[in-house]
């Protein structure tokens, strides 16, 4: 097997012989790379009272870009060859035809690490890891006598990357990734819900999994199934929302995270572009994407095009500051790459992304929120959301939520999805909370068809206006 | 060029081959190949072009009732040595499961029809431009048009799937695929739309300057949007997202749904979970059928199921391993349906705007808002408020919610069904339903 970043020790070509192909497809472009991965991924999977799916996944290839201005030409392959790596070339230059710029050899550096060089599915044997699952089976079955369905899994990874620029110069980054889900489904008077929590990150299973820890992921998605099994109707229109700290953050994902990364705005179809250094959410209102948290899910020592990662400042006191950038949106606008630059894997081109989008800490409490509303609802978990960054409008599905009536909180309701306008729900946020917590490392981002693992964080916060789709009138 | 069958066919059987060899008492395989081609236009200008060479292959071992499996990109025999070998070792350690096996040799498919769905043409980049060239100017002729993006692709694809009870099939596809997504502005607003063609024959293909029209007219009819109040109406879904109800109805009817439980369809066969008269078939063999096949991943036979007759459920979409928990033979649904649609109703889409006084029509959803377990719906949507069977204004920003069982049984299709996705619906009206908005 091939060894952690040395993607030619079984190649037909040497290291130097690619660096020549590289620098000499590159010569007359403003960017570009070739970016070597190798993954290696395990999935176990205990459902219905069995282990349903033990697999095991081993993927390598490289993608070779090329920039001349604003043209991008791409070529992947899963063959690291001679061959194969001639025919990219061939194939960008056939694309470019006349190029006449100049490359950019400029890249920032740092010696800084988010996370440790591990590979955490030869950390725990497959033994040890079918035990816990059959151990989270047993303990959540014997808690509650109408369970009726329990699954449990572990995604564990490992990613090795290479970015080979022209010249030579070349950038490795080597990412574990883990995470642990467990999902629950009650029957209770024939009427079935079901919970869903998990956990994850960029170290160790044992990390989540030590002394038993285990068993509070099982008691929160049993909790979550159990509030739903006495939830009733939500109701419908526009009220006063409370959004709970953590993972609700996926609302300032979906709200404004999209419509701030560079691409949608040098393209001007985002609902933010001609909003920079406006005002665009109340006061007190503070957002941040950060790479650089230790062992986050969204957490990146460098991005994929080599950048290390930054804690990028996008709304501050309300104001939008900055966008997100990767280094093809960067040149275009004239800015700095933020180190945002990312892809699903070499299958697919760098766009710039989110990584553990933050909402900070304000000074209120929820309790204070909860009081202020007359009728609303407190919600607590979310599914996922979804947002048309055109004309901004955003969702998010409720998977844990209560009805709030003359300040105090009342019965569960459905799940339901919120929705609201990106560029105007910041500013009818009314408090702020003082209780900023992150997710607990499950969210996974879409766009253009590419999956990448990213984190979210708030606090509690209060929102004057949403729309809640529910189906009481 | 795609690999040829005999390369994937001798990968194959090296594989089942190494995996008897290390202990495997069964096993399968599945070697694919893929290569694609898209070009992409912004703003009538060339944006981005990719070519993509893809190789995989996935292996599944048996030791009696144990099972494991491994996929990898890298075919090269040293490493799927070591992945083979840890892919029994896996499976020596892998507890029993007792309804772990390969399909039953009697439901293999024992010949392979050409269903016609491969296009040899070769589309060069150069044509593709010309094409794309055609689209932007249809889609961006109107000023209200600020950004235009749209795309080309060209799919070849070759796979063979191998047992070891002697299996051993595959063949060639193609797609040609176009896309269109248009961004427009008035002073009030900003919208987006799309539209969309993909066939397996490139002559198939939609008219490029048709495409991009279609495109952009569908965009600039949402500009200027307004916000409804929260009401019971009835709701008109366009074809595009119509076909999305029905995708969420197959997979409550999976096997799998149904054998953990977790179904709101669950013990629902010979019952009537829709209105009277509809009928959904999963019609595998039509000719350049954009889920056409012959079998399923498992090599099971895919023969026409009639899963909704006059609004009663007939079948489940089985699998081997959930049909022989359910005491049921596998239909060849292993991975899903193949061309699922509605049969036509039997009104047209003008009478069906024209039925009610007042109904919203809507173009686009969004949002994770189906559950089947519970059966609970509940999205975000965009689309138009209808009055006396005329489009009266944009509408978004509102969610429309209901459930499935509910929604099932007052379905009402137009006769406007065509096949222009792998999945397909009529025009559908449901009656019932809750949007909030105001």
């Amino acid at each position: 097997m091939l060894s952690m970043n040395n993607f030619f020790e079984k190649s037909d070509i040497s290291r130097s012989e690619a660096e020549n192909i590289v620098s000499d497809t590159l010569s007359k472009c403003d960017d570009g790379e070739l970016y070597l991965e190798n993954t290696k991924s395990e999935t176990l999977l205990l459902d219905d009272n069995k282990i349903k799916n033990s697999s095991y996944n081993s993927d390598l290839g490289f993608g070779f870009r090329a920039i001349s201005d604003e043209i991008v030409a791409y070529s992947h392959s899963n063959e690291i060859s001679k061959n194969s790596l001639k025919q990219s070339s061939e194939n960008l230059k056939s694309t470019l035809k006349s190029v006449k710029g100049t490359y950019n050899h400029e890249i920032s550096k740092s010696n800084k690490k988010y996370y440790d060089n591990i590979n955490p599915i030869e950390q725990k044997s497959l033994n040890e890891k079918i035990k816990i699952l059959n151990e989270v089976n047993n303990y959540l079955r014997s808690k509650d006598n109408n369970i009726k369905q329990v699954t449990a899994n572990f995604l564990g990874e490992q990613k090795s990357v290479e970015i080979i620029r022209s010249g030579g110069e070349s950038l490795t980054d080597v990412r574990p990734l883990i995470r642990f889900n467990v999902s629950v489904m009650l029957e209770k008077n024939g009427r079935k819900e079901s919970g869903v929590y998990g956990v994850g990150g960029r170290q160790s299973y044992d990390f989540y999994l030590k002394d038993e820890n285990w068993k509070s992921v099982c008691d929160e998605a049993l909790r979550i199934a159990s509030v739903n099994l006495e939830s009733k109707p939500a109701p419908a229109g526009e009220m006063k929302v409370v959004l709970g700290p953590g993972w609700p953050a996926i609302l300032i994902h979906e709200a404004v995270g999209h419509g701030l990364e560079g691409d949608f705005n040098r393209k001007k179809t985002s609902a933010f572009h001609n909003l920079m250094g406006q005002k665009v959410a109340s006061e007190g209102v503070t957002i941040v994407d950060d790479g650089t948290i230790d062992n986050r899910r969204g957490s990146l020592t460098i991005d994929d095009e080599g950048t290390p990662t930054e804690k990028t400042v996008l709304i501050e006191n309300g104001i939008l500051k900055n966008f997100m950038q990767d280094r093809l949106n960067a040149r275009l606008m004239k800015t700095r790459s933020t180190g945002s630059g990312r892809r699903e894997n070499y299958r697919h081109i760098v766009l710039p992304r989110m990584r553990n989008t933050m909402m900070l800490s304000g000074n209120q409490t929820q309790d204070e929120m909860i009081k202020a509303v007359d009728k609303g609802i407190f919600a607590v978990s979310f599914g996922g959301g979804q947002v048309d960054i055109t004309s901004g409008k955003f969702v998010f599905n409720c998977t844990e939520a209560y009805e709030i009536v003359n300040g105090k909180i009342g019965s569960p309701i459905k799940g339901a999805t919120l929705i609201g306008d990106g560029p105007s729900s910041l500013k009818e946020v009314s408090m702020v909370g003082n209780d900023m917590m992150m997710d607990p490392g499950i969210g996974t981002c879409g766009k253009a068809g590419q999956g990448v693992p990213v984190g979210v964080a708030q606090p509690s916060i209060l929102i004057n206006k949403m729309t809640v789709g529910g189906t009481k009138l | 060029m795609v690999k040829d069958q005999e390369f994937l066919e001798k990968k194959a059987s090296y594989c089942l081959g190494l995996a008897k060899k290390l202990g495997a008492t069964e096993s399968s395989v599945i070697v694919n190949n893929s290569v694609s081609e898209t070009v992409n236009f912004r703003n009538k200008k060339l944006d981005e072009s990719n070519r993509s060479d893809d190789l995989g292959i996935s292996i599944t071992t048996y030791i009696g009732k144990k099972k494991s499996s491994i996929s990898s990109s890298n075919l090269l025999d040293d490493n799927l040595n070591i992945l083979i070998e840890k892919c029994v070792e896996t499976t020596k350690n892998t507890p029993e499961d007792e309804f772990n096996s390969l399909p039953d040799k009697d439901l293999l498919a024992k010949e392979v029809k050409d269903l016609n769905l491969y296009d040899d043409t070769h589309i060069e980049n150069d044509q593709k431009i010309d094409y794309l060239k055609k689209l932007e100017f249809a889609a961006s002729s109107d000023k209200k048009i600020v950004n235009t993006e749209s795309s080309f692709t060209q799919n070849k694809s070759n796979f063979i799937l191998a047992n070891t009870e002697g299996f051993c099939a595959g063949y060639k596809t193609s797609s040609f695929t176009a896309s269109s997504v248009t961004v427009a502005k008035d002073e009030k607003s900003m919208e987006r739309d799309y539209d969309y063609s993909s066939k397996c024959f490139f002559k198939d293909l939609d008219d490029a300057g048709e495409l991009g029209k279609q495109a952009a007219d569908q965009t600039i009819r949402k500009l200027s949007p307004k916000k409804i109040g929260s009401e019971k109406i009835a709701i008109i879904f366009d074809k595009r997202i119509a076909k999305g109800i029905l995708s969420t109805f197959a997979s409550a009817i999976s096997s799998s749904a149904i054998s953990r439980g977790t179904s709101f369809l669950k013990d629902k066969v010979n019952q009537k979970i829709f209105s009277d008269s509809i009928n959904v078939l999963d019609k595998p063999d039509i000719l350049k059928g954009l889920g056409s096949r012959n079998f399923d991943r498992e090599g099971v036979k895919t023969d026409t199921l009639k899963l909704i007759e006059q609004g009663i459920l007939k079948h489940y979409l089985i699998d081997t391993y959930n049909g022989k928990k359910l005491n049921l033979k596998s239909n060849g649904r292993y991975g899903g349906t193949s061309n699922l649609y509605f049969e036509n109703g039997n009104i047209s889409f003008k009478d069906l705007l024209n039925s009610k006084s007042k109904s919203l029509y809507i173009t686009e959803t969004i949002g994770h808002g189906s559950n089947i377990v519970t059966g609970d719906y509940s999205v975000g949507a965009t689309g138009f408020l209808v009055e006396n069977g005329e489009f009266k204004y944009p509408i978004n920003e509102i969610t429309i919610a209901g459930n499935f069982k509910d929604m099932f049984q007052h379905i009402t299709l137009a006769n406007d069904l065509e096949f222009k996705y792998a999945t397909n619906s009529p025009t559908m009206m449901i009656e019932g339903m809750v949007v909030a908005g105001k």
